[in-house]
């Protein structure tokens, strides 16, 4: 059978989801990002939520996140998505509410939105995009930039006494009886990307069950930040961010 | 139903937001307001009107939970003191930006740094001239009694959703910490949603069935674009310099010196008014109630009019600057202020006076 | 035993040649274009070996682009 013959609607089995909007994104050649986007669109439309989620954009590579995902969207200041998204939930209590965070935004600048949302317990699901390094600005030292990892501000790579330690913000988060469900995926392959569906599905599952806070991160890459091809920064993610952060759920209440 | 009431001018906030039908309060406890969270925690309105309140883990988290909110097209509002307002300011420009209706309090204290708990109006510069980064105005309310505590939450709301834009309440420590009589205004029903989304069709709101999605962002990458943004927000900073301009006067009829003064200050140079007027002296009063807009054309109006102006504020000399600017320099401006947290007594004010223009005592 | 054939179409304006669907395919369906370009430059990926495609789906999900659509039948 030749190609043409297959290539049919009847036969298709995956297309482009719905809800990513026709605009082509910013993002580098090969980024995450692109691909837990395609997850998230997909999942607000098969589980119905269009019409009731509102996204928090962060500052970072995703701030025009609000762009290709055909949801209402709140874009926050840089860190604060949190905060924001506290109130779009307790204002709104009917609503999907999540927000979509990088590193720094999570995990540096945002830090304390991000402790005392997951503390309280709001019924948000936070997806954490970690490729450990700032993109948006040119790819400087992240909190969870690895020991020895070369960045634009550490040029001769991390280190402890004068950087301090990678953040494992995850494994903190887990320890607050706010949070219901903290899980750490990736989407560097196939069945990778089905898992980290499922993840985010359950997180969303959750914010509208209003169990509390579902944390989702996305161990990713950086490969425009990393200097690497996207097949490159795949593998370097999965032989060594992943020793950092290791793959799969740390809480499941 | 209204209510005659007795209580501090923080606490008339908490009671008026409930009964204004506020449906949202974030906050941060800073001396001297913390009993505008206090009240609401007290009086536990999510069981009544539904209305949220929560006490953040910053000033900063509470401004972004404001900017959540207002999001929304939610009638929200936070409260803070001179250095938790400091922190709120990126968010403020934020809400500006994102043109968000908003409503924030500030209870001046006096600084810089973390200063004192004690009364201030140094934060005026702060208030009028943006505070935060980028060309922006938020519309400032100056009240001087608890009922005007009380009824600027009712006119603040109204203003912010009109103009989608921040309002700010500029009181100060003696106003949020005195007891005064107050009418609490009759309570008027949160909005539903449907009128929420009628009202406010850009709220990020969730689609509901909406064509399009709503994206609430202050981002604007194209400077053609941006610029554009830019020529909207001035044309409604232009709108409401046309048409919210709020000042008192007293005496002013056939003053041949006048007073400029705001907020409680305003309320102990009407006292040194009546004192000098005792003595002969033909002293007037002017009180912006807005101090953005400002009163300029009031003021341009009585600068033809008296031979001196003196402005007394809690500060340095900061709204003196536009009074000179709106009197066009016609006549002496000369200042006087306490600062640290001192307030003056009227005596103080009328030597102030005489000490500027010896001449009015003849 | 029934066979399944696969086909993939690559929106080759939306690809930005990252690779990775080359990369995840694991019969070898897909190459990126070694000459030709987009109208952004790129060497968008295309089946150069169509007739090893099995319809898995592998370069649809982790494509970050969402350009790729998959096709599958089952031939007894």
């Amino acid at each position: 059978m030749k190609p043409e013959e297959i290539i049919d609607p009847a036969n298709r089995v995956y297309a482009r989801p719905r809800l990513l909007t026709e605009v082509n994104t910013h993002y580098c050649p090969g980024c995450s990002h692109g691909v837990v986007h395609r997850i998230i669109a997909e999942l607000l439309d098969e589980m119905g939520l269009e019409d009731r989620a509102v996204g928090v954009a962060p500052v970072g590579c995703a701030v025009f996140a609000y762009n290709y995902i055909d949801v209402d969207w709140v874009e926050a200041a840089h860190g604060r998505a949190p905060a924001v998204a506290t109130a779009l939930s307790r204002l709104s209590p009917e609503n999907l509410v999540f927000t979509y965070q990088g590193d720094g935004d999570l995990a540096a600048i945002g830090t304390a939105e991000t402790i005392h949302a997951a503390n309280r317990g709001e019924n948000i699901a936070i997806i954490f995009i970690n490729n450990a390094i700032y993109g948006m600005t040119g790819g400087q030292m992240a909190p969870t930039t690895l020991i020895g990892q070369r960045t634009a501000t550490t040029p001769y790579g991390r280190r402890v006494d004068l950087n301090g330690h990678p953040l494992n913000i995850t494994n903190l988060l887990a320890q607050l009886p706010g949070t219901c469900y903290v899980t750490r995926q990736s989407v560097h392959t196939a069945p990778a990307v089905r898992k980290a569906k499922n993840a985010i599905k359950k997180a969303f599952e959750n914010a509208m069950a209003k169990k509390g806070t579902s944390v989702v991160e996305i161990v990713s890459t950086c490969n425009s930040g990393w200097k690497m091809t996207p097949a490159q920064a795949n593998e370097w993610m999965a032989t060594h961010m992943t020793e950092h952060y290791p793959l799969g759920d740390l809480k499941n209440e | 139903m209204e209510e005659v009431r007795l209580m501090k001018g923080n606490e008339a906030i908490a009671h008026a937001a409930i009964r204004y039908g506020c449906d949202g309060y974030f906050g941060y406890p800073i001396t001297p307001q913390s009993e505008v969270l206090e009240t609401l925690e007290a009086l536990m309105p999510w069981e009544t009107t539904g209305m949220t309140v929560l006490q953040a883990e910053s000033e900063v988290a509470a401004i972004n939970m404001v900017y959540g909110g207002a999001a929304t097209g939610k009638a929200v509002m936070t409260s803070s003191s001179s250095p938790g307002v400091s922190l709120k300011q990126e968010g403020i420009s934020y809400i500006a930006a994102s043109s968000l209706p908003a409503l924030i309090l500030n209870v001046m204290r006096g600084g810089p740094g973390l200063g004192t708990i004690q009364p201030s109006q140094a934060d005026y510069f702060q208030a009028v001239k943006g505070g935060g980064h980028g060309d922006y105005h938020m519309i400032v309310l100056a009240p001087s009694t608890v009922q005007e505590m009380a009824d600027f939450v009712g006119l603040g709301f109204d203003l912010a959703f009109k103009y989608r834009n921040p309002v700010l309440i500029l009181a100060d420590g003696i106003v949020g910490q005195m007891m005064e009589k107050v009418v609490l205004p009759p309570a008027r029903p949160r909005r539903t949603q449907q009128q929420i989304e009628e009202q406010c069709p850009w709220a990020a709101t969730g689609r509901h069935g909406r064509a399009h999605r709503n994206v609430v962002t202050s981002l604007e990458l194209d400077p053609a674009k941006m610029e554009l943004n830019n020529e909207r927000f001035q044309r409604t900073y232009a709108a409401i310099e046309a048409s919210e301009v709020r000042f008192a006067e007293h005496y002013t009829e056939d003053a041949e010196y006048l007073i400029v003064a705001f907020g409680s200050v305003a309320r102990i140079c009407l006292k040194a008014i009546e004192e000098a007027r005792g003595q002969g002296v033909k002293v007037g009063l002017l009180r912006p109630i807005t101090l953005w807009p400002f009163p300029k054309a009031e003021i341009d109006r009585l600068s033809k009019q008296v031979k001196g102006i003196l402005t007394v504020e809690l500060n340095a000399g900061q709204m003196i600057e536009d009074v000179r600017l709106a009197s066009q320099c016609r006549v002496p401006v000369a200042h006087f202020g306490r600062m640290g947290g001192i307030v003056p007594n009227p005596g103080e004010v009328l030597t102030a006076l005489f000490n500027h223009f010896p001449e009015a005592k003849q | 035993m029934a066979k399944i054939k696969g086909a993939v179409t690559v929106n080759k304006e939306r690809c930005k040649g990252c690779n990775l669907c080359v990369v995840a395919c694991p019969t070898d369906t897909l190459s990126l274009q070694p000459l030709e370009v987009n109208d952004r430059g790129y060497h968008f990926a295309y089946m150069s070996n169509p007739d090893a495609c099995i319809g898995c789906c592998s370069c649809a999900l982790v494509c970050p682009d969402a350009c790729i659509e998959v096709y599958r039948v089952k031939l007894d």
